[in-house]
């Protein structure tokens, strides 16, 4: 059966109340080169001998040991715990030289539950440039309720960027985020390694939360913004300002817009 | 023989003033062959008019214009889609 093993970390591999604070907003991280080259790789060979996608997890011991990293299971553990469930994973192939995007999309379905959250950690074994195809996402998307593919005839979004890096780069998602694959003008073949995980607890205070209270961290909440939010940011500044009191344990912190949350008693 | 197709752009707007800025936006060419790779998601960071107005300016015709969100009970700060969502057309000659 596929699953993960969770080995117990030191507190300092855990995510940083400034770092989750980020997740909050922007429902992504990205680490450039966060996996030791020699790592990236055994990855890499495994990839290029024709690794597929829901079994490369299984028969792969070298992309296994990426996320048994304490580094990476720091990152794990403080969004969802110590006992997440494995969802599951693939291996995403872009063909050299492709030209055609993947359409705007959140994975999976609509999730109905109030705050809680899957994690979904891209990883690329090799160098992954813009003309590459690194995945495109919209970073701030993640609460907002659509249906898969309802996006799809969406195309350019401003602030939208690309999860481009070095070897060995790791991106972590928030399950509702949008994201798209991308063209590969380049002659090699583009490998993106996605693993999604579910929490087997509440997420209430996983993380390091020194400092979470303060004023540094509250304005990376509150000053959150993004362009294409358009009319509706204060809208989504209240969702993050929701999801904040629950990743950080405190249903009476309040880093909404005009302190509205209060301000209703909500 | 001049034929002529369909263009239809989509520009979504910051609010519903068809001034304010363009945030995001997509075309589809009618008029270009079967084989022609149509706008891609992400090939694009700058949006190709700064409002709707600026488009209508430059020979777009509007076909539909958004109606405006109303916000049920219990549902206040939901979000979801892009709202404010303009449809567009012009008529261009077939792409030799």
């Amino acid at each position: 059966m596929s699953e993960l093993n969770i080995v117990p970390v030191d507190r300092r591999h855990l995510l940083s109340a400034e770092q989750m604070a980020h997740f909050v907003t922007e429902g992504f991280l990205l680490l450039d080169a966060f996996v030791p080259q020699e790592l990236n790789e055994r990855v890499y060979q495994e990839q290029v001998k024709g690794g597929q996608g829901h079994t490369f997890w299984n028969r792969t011991d070298a992309i296994r040991e990426v996320f048994e990293l304490p580094e990476v299971q720091g990152i794990i553990q403080s969004l969802v715990g110590s006992r997440p469930v494995y969802d599951h994973s693939f291996l995403h192939i872009v063909p050299d030289h492709y030209p055609v995007a993947q359409d705007w999309h959140g994975d999976s379905i609509i999730d109905v539950r109030p705050h809680a959250f899957d994690i979904q950690l891209f990883y690329f074994s090799h160098d992954a440039p813009p003309e590459m195809g690194p995945t495109l996402i919209l970073p701030g998307s993640h609460l907002r309720k659509i249906n898969t593919f309802s996006l799809a005839r969406y195309k350019n979004i401003v602030g939208q960027r690309q999860l481009a890096g070095k070897a060995g780069t790791l991106a972590i998602l928030h399950h509702g985020i949008w994201h798209c694959a991308q063209p590969n003008a380049t002659d090699r073949t583009r490998y993106a390694f996605k693993l999604r995980l579910r929490p087997g607890q509440e997420q209430r205070g996983l993380f390091n939360l020194d400092g979470s209270d303060s004023p540094e961290v509250r304005s990376i909440i509150e000053h959150g913004y993004q362009r294409w939010q358009g009319n509706e940011d204060r809208l989504d500044h209240m969702q993050r300002a929701k999801l904040w009191r629950y990743v950080t344990g405190d249903d009476s912190v309040d880093v909404s817009f005009e302190g509205a949350l209060t301000r209703m008693g909500i | 023989m001049n034929e002529t197709r369909q263009q239809i752009l989509f520009l979504h707007s910051t609010t519903p003033d068809l001034k304010s800025p363009v945030i995001a936006w997509s075309l589809y060419d009618g008029a270009a062959p079967e084989d022609a790779l149509q706008m891609n998601t992400g090939d694009s960071s700058v949006p190709p008019y700064k409002s709707v107005l600026h488009a209508m300016r430059e020979g777009w015709n509007v076909l539909q214009i958004p109606a405006l969100p109303h916000y049920p009970a219990g549902q206040e700060h939901d979000t979801g889609h892009l709202p404010y969502e303009y449809v567009m057309e012009r008529k261009v000659l077939v792409h030799e």
